[in-house]
């Protein structure tokens, strides 16, 4: 099965810091992939990369086959692959209705843009669906400004899912929301997932990843040091290393070690 | 159940209510039929020259608020497009020798079409860079502008100024043919910033607005719809300036190329409430016929200055959002405690707000909403 997402040997510094260092990453079609590593080792500057945002300086990033490095992070959309951001990135003063309706329009002529109304029915339809899917349908008429975080991380992932993209980005979709919400977006990604969407997770709840990913890509120090099956993940000495060697983040490693089995099943909670 | 993450959970917001709608339709008419019946009850040269200017105000700060008000990329350079489009219609009258009359009207809508030229090249340029530098980059293609009205002698006549021929019209007659040209430019520039606010790529602006770099992950071509939006507008501003010139009878560089407008206009959408279509007309039809009156009763031109000055200060501690939206907010909210009280008072619903809770279990009981 060839690679939906490839990222072939990517570098990109800033000034004298090598954020990536030659880093490789193959997302396949149709998987669950997570992306993780201790802070600062270049997971989202990757994602800046993949998305358009960030040129790297040498190294390609192919989507489906097509050359898409240093593109224009609305051509990448364009081409199918949708993002989220660490922190989140709504329109606070458009209604939540209209955050939705912003991607439908990718599609559109400037010509045809200027003269048509701001949605059709169908549109308006679609996004009221996939509202309702990520449970923000009573708030579609409010200010997005006024929805907390974990509604802000739902209406994020709802109006890029709006441009049905074929890959989506999530740049740490559980961080800092609480654990049912957590649940219930594990949740919606197995579900798009079951319908064919691939993804590719940046998380650093390692309950989550392991949980929810097919395929585990660890990174340090700008480089991916390890990929393989969640089990692999577990066992594998250098990636403790990753998280023990001076990261303030060692009881990750407890984390990485356990199974973590008490996620993804309903609502925690109720 | 109470998730945190989905506690404010208010009842949704009613897009407009039947009487909200008719109520904002009676309002427009209203205005609509002052705007045309001014000039008619209110005769005298003096009011309807302080009618002109204001008309000619409103449909600039309306035009300017279509591209700034909209995107949030505050120009401060828009005389650029007022003074080509005064230039425009005098080069025009001039060259082609027209007589006063209605014949020079025709060719507003060209100054309209030369201001969008103009916009191309500055707009590609100055929309390069964002927020402050982009109001920078603004006065600066201003001064270039004033400038070359100074210094293009040959075609501009330098600092003597062209002389616009004078219309036949005597009396109080005079005023209202400027008036009524002035009305349609503002019917225009109104018309094109409703479209623009309802359209697909307004709302791409306004997501410019909110966050540009969201909106370019979106699939929005962020230059793209930037550029539109400040050439549309610069149309409706070179129109406007065409007008007023005529008005005036004679141009100069220095008042067809004036700092003043362009914090003129923007002050007005400020203080009648910015990215509103009714805010700009609404402070421009305040400030510009007050500037007018002062200057007229008390001939201290420059007075009105200090008044913009207290006035943006004012506005910018007591009203940030603008006149009407904080109007509108506070009706919303008093409405919104009056119907509260007559639902407590009829003993239903009191208490805290339902949970979301069964709306997100059905929500994932029932599965994914999502088939394609």
């Amino acid at each position: 099965m060839s690679a939906l997402l490839e990222v072939d040997s990517v570098s990109r510094a800033f000034g004298g810091l090598v954020a990536l260092d030659g880093c490789s990453l193959r997302v396949e079609e149709g998987k669950v992939a997570g992306l993780i590593g201790p802070n600062g080792s270049g997971k989202t500057t990757l994602f800046n990369v993949v998305t358009g945002y960030v040129r790297p300086d040498a190294g390609k990033v192919r989507l489906d086959g097509v050359d898409v490095t240093g593109a224009s992070p609305a051509r990448v959309f364009g081409l199918g692959l949708g993002r989220t951001f660490q922190l989140t990135r709504i329109f606070a003063r458009l209604s939540v209705l209209e955050n939705m309706l912003v991607a439908t329009q990718r599609r559109e002529g400037w010509l045809r843009s200027v003269v048509k109304g701001q949605s059709s029915p169908a549109e308006r339809a679609r996004a009221m669906e996939l509202l309702e899917f990520v449970g923000l349908e009573r708030l579609a008429r409010s200010p997005a400004g006024i929805l907390s975080y974990g509604q802000r991380k739902l209406l994020e992932l709802a109006y890029v899912l709006v441009a049905d993209p074929v890959i989506i980005l999530l740049d740490e979709p559980a961080g800092g929301v609480n654990p049912s919400l957590i649940n219930m977006i594990a949740d919606r990604i197995r579900a798009l997932n079951a319908e064919g969407k691939t993804f590719l997770v940046v998380e650093h709840n390692m309950e989550f990843v392991m949980n929810l990913c097919d395929q585990v890509t660890v990174m340090s120090q700008g480089t991916v040091i390890v990929s393989g099956t969640p089990d692999v993940i577990r066992k594998d000495a250098r990636v403790l290393d990753a998280y023990l060697g001076g990261s303030d983040e060692d009881d990750l490693a407890d984390v990485v070690a356990g199974d973590g089995s008490e996620v993804g099943h309903g609502v925690a909670g109720g | 159940m109470t998730p945190d993450a989905f506690s404010p959970a208010p009842a949704p917001v009613p897009s407009s209510s039947t009487a909200a709608r008719w109520t904002k339709a009676g309002a427009w008419v209203a205005a609509g039929i002052v705007l045309i019946a001014f000039p008619l009850v209110f005769s005298t040269p003096a009011v309807t020259s302080i009618a002109v200017f204001t008309v000619i105000f409103m449909a600039a700060a309306t035009a300017w608020n279509s591209f700034s008000g909209y995107s949030g990329y505050i120009s401060i350079g828009h005389a650029v497009f007022f003074g080509s489009g005064a230039y425009t219609i005098a080069l025009i009258a001039l060259h082609l020798h027209l007589a006063g009359g209605y014949g020079i009207f025709w060719y507003v809508p060209l100054a309209g079409v030369v201001a969008m030229v103009i916009a191309v090249p500055v707009g590609l340029i100055a929309l390069r860079t964002r927020r402050h530098t982009f109001v920078v980059i603004t006065i600066a293609f201003f001064f270039i502008f004033q400038l070359l009205a100074y210094n293009l002698s040959s075609l501009t006549k330098g600092s003597a100024g062209i002389l616009l021929p004078t219309p036949p019209w005597t009396g109080v007659g005079f005023n209202q043919h400027f008036y009524y040209a002035a009305l349609v430019v503002l019917v225009v520039a109104v018309l094109l910033s409703a479209g623009v606010r309802h359209s697909r790529f307004g709302l791409q602006l306004l997501a410019i607005r909110d966050d540009e770099d969201r909106a370019a992950g979106l699939g929005v071509k962020t230059t793209r719809v930037k550029l539109i939006a400040y050439v549309i507008s610069a149309f409706s501003v070179g129109m406007a300036g065409a007008v007023w010139a005529y008005f005036l009878g004679d141009i100069h560089p220095q008042f067809a190329f004036t700092p003043l407008f362009d914090l003129a206009v923007a002050i007005m959408a400020f203080l009648g409430g910015l990215g509103t279509i009714s805010g700009p007309l609404f402070g421009a039809a305040l400030l510009e016929s007050l500037q007018q009156y002062f200057t007229l009763q008390y001939s201290a031109g420059d007075l009105y200055l200090f008044a913009y000055g207290a006035l943006f200060l004012v506005v910018i501690v007591a009203l940030p959002k603008g006149v009407i939206p904080t109007v509108a907010d506070g009706y919303r909210r008093w409405h919104e405690r009056r119907t509260q009280a007559m639902v407590d008072k009829t003993g239903r619903m009191s208490g805290a707000a339902p949970p979301l809770a069964p709306n997100l279990r059905t929500a994932m009981e029932t599965g994914p909403g999502v088939k394609r």
